[in-house]
């Protein structure tokens, strides 16, 4: 049965991360995830230094209000001249340090492991679980995750038309009069909610990992947005399965090995992609020079 | 009062000091140049690429050595660095997609390795993640010697080689056209930031480190509109931060040194976007003030003008 929950929470973290990813790759904004997923320790800390409890509801707050606010001044010193990467880098570095110098401030004493916190383990997952009317109902991780993977289907899929075309033409998307800003802190509002959802419970890298590399490698294989989507929401699950069987294995970290395994595939698709392959491009150029 | 002097008098505590000057002046001058190419996040892909290769030197070695971890870093940041290059020269992924899908691999693969020399009950295996974290406190003389000459050799590097950096930041075409070798500077300034981030692990630790790189150069970027300025600059705040840092960690409340160095370089970072010249809020608001009242004045003048036509 744990298997079953661990490969279930990995699977519906793949796919949420999955279908926010593509938009992110599309936009050039793959780093997001990685710089929301270091910002949100010090809403964390805050949360539980105001709640004094480790309830991860209100963690799951204190993460979420840290998300936005490192969304919006990631734009905010972009839209006054810093490069958009640096301003990146600027705030989540910051965010973090923040958060590191409170734990170590004010929680010596408690056990609030920043290990823990910020790596959680999917090894865990099926002992967490909630109850309901006194009936178990499942782990907490596969009721947040797949929560914020409804939450992004519903949204996704209702303005999907507006989303792709804020990706691939924003002048185009403003011009018609769609509120390119609007789908912009949508859609890392998205990127925010999935990010927090899941690493919590799967650990930061899991998250950073599934939130690109499947997109990536899925941007490879397809020109159609809706395609890729699919493609990338299939690697992902694909890889938390593989990655499960690989650490039974190898006996080592869960998340480590389906990040791996999503690695390997994305390698896969770099040399041997049909239309944008390493491989298929050599070839077809020598076909065409002996032509 | 006496409380400064008495840190300042301890020998250890001015080598540490020394060190984290040296090594926030460093990456400040390059990462002014990775701020211009762009490239500002490469920092922090190359400290969590860093991961594997601390665990395959250990794997290999047995010994917990500090530059084994260094030269494995070092290797494992190149791979990562040709990976970026390879995957963005030769696919239509972009360079921040590349960056990311290196970073989440190299550090999965790390995590695994990780994992299995954990697992396999080699004892001496404890401090492995600490030497990822990093604490400047607990570095020894020897470490604050390598640390200093791996800084001085990149400063000297980026000065001897200033003219054809700033050509490669500014005009890559034009460089090629002239005759440089573009793709060996290109790398060369990826193995600079290497170097820079794997020397910086050991006292801001992986995350923090990336901090060094990007804060710094973005401050100077607002004081100046001239590369030597600034560059100079972005190490003159690198190096202020790596002191004022260390030596708040130091007074004896016990915080971390990493984050309180980021601290000091963000604190400077704010002081930049407020008070710079030309692009400060400050100066912008003030700018804008005067405009008005000038403006004002202009219709002041125009309406009594008006007034005197009328009669």
């Amino acid at each position: 049965m744990s298997t079953l929950w661990i490969i279930l929470t990995g699977a519906l973290v793949a796919s949420t991360c999955g279908i926010v990813g593509c938009f992110l790759v599309l936009r050039r904004m793959a780093m997001i995830g990685d710089a929301i997923s270091h910002s949100v320790l010090p809403g964390i800390v805050i949360a539980f230094l105001i709640s004094g409890s480790r309830d991860s509801l209100f963690m799951l707050l204190g993460a979420a209000v840290l998300g936005l606010v490192t969304v919006f001044l990631i734009q905010l010193f972009h839209q006054s001249g810093v490069q958009s990467d640096a301003s990146i880098g600027v705030v989540f570095t910051a965010l973090f340090a923040v958060g590191v110098v409170l734990v170590s401030m004010y929680t010596k004493h408690i056990d609030l492991d920043l290990d823990c916190v910020l790596y959680g383990e999917i090894a865990y997952v099926p002992w967490n679980t909630i109850q309901l009317a006194g009936i178990d109902i499942g782990p907490k991780a596969v009721w947040g995750v797949g929560l914020a993977l409804l939450l992004t289907i519903l949204l996704i899929s209702v303005f999907y038309k507006q989303f792709k075309l804020c990706s691939f033409d924003p002048a185009l998307a403003a011009a018609v009069g769609i509120p390119v800003a609007l789908f912009h802190y949508l859609l890392m509002g998205l990127v925010s909610v999935s990010t927090v959802a899941s690493f919590e419970s799967v650990g930061a890298i899991l998250v950073v990992g599934m939130l690109v590399v499947p997109p990536a490698a899925a941007y490879l294989l397809t020109e159609r947005l809706s395609r890729m989507i699919v493609y990338s929401v299939v690697i992902g699950c694909f890889s938390s399965v593989l990655g499960y069987y690989a650490a039974h294995l190898l006996d080592a970290s869960i998340a480590g090995c389906m990040i791996s395994v999503a690695g390997v595939i994305f390698l896969l698709a770099l040399l041997f992609s049909p239309g944008h392959g390493i491989v298929f491009r050599k070839w077809n150029r020598r076909q065409q020079l002996s032509s | 009062m006496s409380d400064w002097m008495t840190v300042f008098a301890d020998p250890n505590v001015q080598w540490i000091l020394f060190g984290c000057m040296l090594l926030g002046l460093s990456s400040g001058v390059i990462g002014s140049f990775a701020y211009l190419r762009k490239q500002s996040l490469m920092g922090d892909a190359l400290a969590h690429a860093a991961l594997p290769g601390v665990c395959i030197a250990f794997m290999l070695s047995g010994s917990k050595s500090i530059a084994l971890f260094l030269i494995g870093a070092a290797v494992a940041g190149t791979a990562a660095t040709f990976g970026i290059g390879y995957i963005t020269r030769h696919t239509r992924i972009k360079q921040d997609a590349a960056l990311a899908i290196v970073l989440s691999t190299f550090f999965g693969l790390g995590i695994v390795l990780l994992t299995q020399i954990q697992h396999s009950g080699n004892g001496n295996q404890s401090g492995l993640d600490k030497f990822l974290f990093g604490q400047a406190a607990t570095m020894m003389q020897n470490d604050v010697w390598i640390m200093a000459i791996i800084s001085l050799v990149l400063i000297g590097i980026s000065t001897l080689l200033f003219k054809e950096f700033k050509l490669l930041s500014f005009d890559p075409g034009f460089a090629r056209g002239i005759g440089y070798p573009v793709a060996f500077l290109d790398q060369l300034i990826m193995f600079l930031l290497v170097v820079a981030v794997v020397a910086g692990i050991q006292a801001v630790g992986v995350v923090l480190m990336a901090a060094l790189l990007i804060t710094p150069a973005v401050s100077a970027r607002y004081w100046t509109e001239r590369l030597g300025f600034m560059v100079a600059l972005s190490g003159m705040f690198g190096a202020l931060s790596g002191l004022a840092g260390t030596f708040i960690s130091s007074t004896g409340n016990n915080l971390p040194t990493g984050p309180l160095i980021v601290l000091v370089a963000t604190a400077v970072f704010f002081f930049s976007v407020l008070a710079a010249p030309r692009r400060g809020i400050l100066s912008k608001l003030l700018l804008r003030a005067s405009a008005r009242s000038q403006a004002r004045q202009e219709q002041v003048i125009l309406q009594a003008v008006r007034r005197e036509q009328d009669r």
